[in-house]
């Protein structure tokens, strides 16, 4: 603990002040992920979420003199903040899920527990993977390590999300913005990340998002429903 | 190499267009070349590490899991002409049978592929490709089950696989930190330095890597997908699944032990695998006594194998690991066996349920003592592959003075054992109850189990049953859903009986890949 005290301490500079705002930012938009009712706005929330860390991409590209997280910020930026999302609401809208019957728009009731007991509970794992990590000093070279920890942080509340909400929607925005919080790990303590091996990432998340989005239509098409209540028949 | 990922890429392009009838000749073609690039690369390996354009790297150990993935491949690629032309070709199945067998191509693809890569960034891509295309296999057979057994794989091998990332990333950063900014995360490098690694940020990436890649290898409290997937889906894909894609997975973890062994000395990253493998044992055989479900069943076997693979790896010493890495090759051919097995049987008599399933060697003179064979095998009777395998895992644990984990060892194998027999005896042995035999795919109201439950029928009940209903007299399905059971069984015997010396030569030469810079 002295050693997160100290971090407060000192005065963060311009630069860490930022880092940390934005970091914040992401971690916000997981919790929003919490209390969405419409799928529209849980794709949209994702798509919001996505622009931050293509942001704070951009915000270490131009401070620390490392011209590839540019390239990186603008290939993170068309995918996920336009093409994953454009991709997810074409899948939707073919399913009658957008725009159609207003059964298939809310997710509203796909909550295990009610909202504020989700929220206390996310917020309780959240806490426990910033001191976690906080505790285990690990420093980054290009980052302040308060944002390492919130990074710990949103893919802790990942989980979590997509353990009490029970539409497949939620479940497989969980999982993206899981892959969102491990970017913004990899910002933190890998920014040098050799930028062939950032596409490969980006790529292999578009070919998840295209296999999600057929999983999510052939559950649909059996299920008749987003909500994944029903799929208990499998056990022992 | 290049070969190797080339052609069954090609394969699977060619599925897509060329017309339906091509595509069991391609892709056996394939399947069979496949085992052979990797046969020849067998004493190449076991003499260096052959490097290729920087990203891709094969060494004795990725060999091993090569020679695995390779031998089903080619298993299954034969043993699929027969499981799919009996299904029939109507229109309707025409576009499901053609999306199989691209699939069952760029499946293979995936998994040879990622024990070549370098470093371990493309490991993970790799393997994380193996889990869409495989997600997308189990939910080919578009019944409740497979749909609901799908989602569930591929939300939790996802999470697990983000897990991983994390572990990659961790790795990057701790290599980062010796090696400077613009280093390749390649293992080698990774290695040469290990001793200087961060060891807080290893110990995370250690344990992040155990937990996110052992869920897509079936560990126990990360497992739950797996009896489900592997029973909805088609036998083929479970059949590599189990065989080629656990082991797959296991080659990461076990990439990633050899850095933390190497920067933190043995005792941590062991005793993760120990408490791992030994709840996966534990678990597993229990759940396989009471099994209804002769997929599941042969699901929670695996888990179990895996279990041991875990334990082996964990007792450190030189004659476990030999014996682990005997024990992928093994527990490849014979789980393959076993599914592909298990599949005839399914197809004839139209049920998964156990207590339905009766008289399977009066009714198959071929496939039903080869099925018997692979679980006797898979219990690690004699003179199989799995026992000496497991005799050495045994072994080098007394050796290394593990002896609570060695007995744990030997009394849940042997109970597993029981467990596995029990069922598959009485599916085997007993003869089939008479006034059953004109329609064999009924029998709910004795089993008492929720027959009637998505999970039922295997694959185009239809078909099934008007095959099955004639077809109640002795006699095999099909010739081709035989032969690569044959061909699993000698392999197993001759793994078992008498290893061929260059396979030794490639374990010592993979063994002596750990274990070294214990600092």
């Amino acid at each position: 603990m002295s050693g997160i005290v100290a971090a407060t301490v000192a005065a963060p500079s311009a630069l860490a002040g930022g880092a940390n705002v934005i970091a914040v930012g992401v971690l916000l938009a997981e919790f929003g992920m919490f209390r969405q009712a419409l799928l529209r706005d849980q794709v949209r929330l994702y798509a919001a979420q996505s622009a931050l860390i293509s942001v704070l991409a951009v915000v270490v590209a131009a401070t620390r003199h490392l011209p590839d997280l540019y390239a990186l910020a603008a290939l993170s930026f068309g995918l996920k903040t336009v093409i994953v999302p454009i991709v997810l609401r074409r899948m939707l809208r073919g399913i009658g899920a957008i725009g159609g019957d207003p059964r298939w728009n809310d997710i509203a009731g796909s909550h295990a527990l009610s909202v504020a007991s989700a929220v206390l509970i996310a917020i309780a794992v959240a806490a426990f993977g910033f001191f976690t990590v906080a505790a285990l000093g690990l420093r980054s070279p290009v980052l302040p390590a308060t944002a390492l920890s919130i990074s710990v942080a949103v893919v802790l509340v990942a989980f979590v999300l997509m353990i009490v909400r029970r539409d497949v929607i939620s479940q497989a925005i969980g999982f993206l913005s899981l892959e969102n919080g491990v970017s913004l790990t990899a910002l933190v303590v890998a920014a040098g990340l050799p930028l062939i091996l950032e596409i490969a990432f980006l790529f292999d998340l578009l070919v998840a998002v295209v296999v999600f989005g057929l999983l999510i239509r052939v559950h649909h098409g059996r299920a008749e429903s987003m909500s994944t209540a029903e799929l208990t028949s499998l056990q022992g | 190499m290049l070969l190797l990922l080339t052609l069954p890429l090609a394969a699977a392009l060619i599925c897509v267009t060329a017309p339906l009838a091509v595509a069991p000749v391609v892709t056996a073609l394939s399947g069979a070349a496949s085992f052979a690039f990797v046969l020849v690369l067998v004493p190449a390996a076991a003499g260096g590490d052959i490097d290729y354009l920087r990203i891709l790297r094969v060494d004795a150990l990725s060999v091993v899991f090569m020679l695995a993935t390779g031998f089903l491949y080619a298993a299954v690629a034969v043993y699929s002409i027969g499981y799919l032309s009996a299904e029939g070709a109507s229109a309707s199945s025409a576009g499901r049978t053609r999306r199989l067998w691209a699939g069952l191509n760029l499946f293979a693809w995936a998994m040879l592929a990622a024990p070549m890569m370098s470093n371990l960034a493309l490991l993970w891509v790799a393997i994380e490709v193996t889990t869409v295309i495989s997600a997308l296999l189990v939910a080919i057979e578009n019944t409740d089950g497979a749909a609901e057994a799908a989602w569930k794989y591929v939300v939790l091998a996802s999470a697990g696989l983000g897990l991983a990332l994390l572990a990659t990333i961790f790795a990057y950063y701790a290599g980062a930190h010796v090696l400077g900014q613009s280093y390749d995360l390649g293992f080698t490098q990774l290695l040469a330095v290990a001793g200087r690694l961060p060891r807080a940020a290893v110990h995370l990436m250690f344990v992040l890597a155990v937990l996110g890649f052992g869920t897509k290898m079936g560990l126990v409290p990360v497992h739950t997908w797996l009896p489900d997937a592997h029973s909805e889906a088609p036998t083929p894909v479970s059949a590599l699944l189990s065989g080629s894609l656990l082991a797959v997975s296991f080659y990461a973890i076990l990439r990633f032990y050899q850095v933390a062994e190497a920067a933190l000395g043995p005792a941590f990253p062991r005793n993760v695998l120990l408490v791992f493998g030994v709840a996966s044992l534990l678990l597993s055989m229990l759940y396989l006594f009471g099994q209804r479900d002769v997929k599941r069943l042969l699901a929670y076997s695996s888990v179990e194998h895996m279990g041991i693979l875990a334990i082996g790896v964990s007792f450190g010493a030189p004659a476990a690991l030999a014996g682990v890495l005997l024990h992928v090759l093994a527990h490849a051919a014979a789980k393959g066996n076993a599914f592909m097995g298990a599949g005839v049987l399914v197809r004839k008599l139209g049920t998964k349920q156990i207590p339905a399933i009766r008289g399977g060697l009066d009714l198959l003179p071929w496939s039903g003592p080869l099925f018997l064979l692979a679980i006797f095998a898979l219990g690690a009777m004699p003179p199989f592959g799995l026992f000496r395998s497991e005799f050495e895992i045994v072994a080098g644990g007394l050796h290394s003075g593990s002896y609570a984990a060695a007995a744990i060892l030997i009394i849940a194998v042997t109970t597993a054992f029981f467990g596995l027999a029990a069922s598959v005896t009485r599916m085997m042995m007993l003869p089939l109850p008479r006034p059953r035999t004109s329609v064999p795919e009924r029998v709910p109201a004795t089993a008492g189990a929720p027959a009637e439950g998505p999970g039922g029928p295997e694959p185009a009940t239809g078909t099934v049953t008007s095959t099955a209903a004639p077809a109640l007299t002795r006699g095999e399905p099909s010739a081709w859903m035989v032969v690569p059971v044959a061909a699993g069984a000698l392999a197993l015997l001759w793994l078992g009986l008498h290893p061929p010396p260059v396979l030794d030569e490639l374990f010592a030469h993979a063994v002596a890949l750990f274990g070294h810079g214990a600092s």
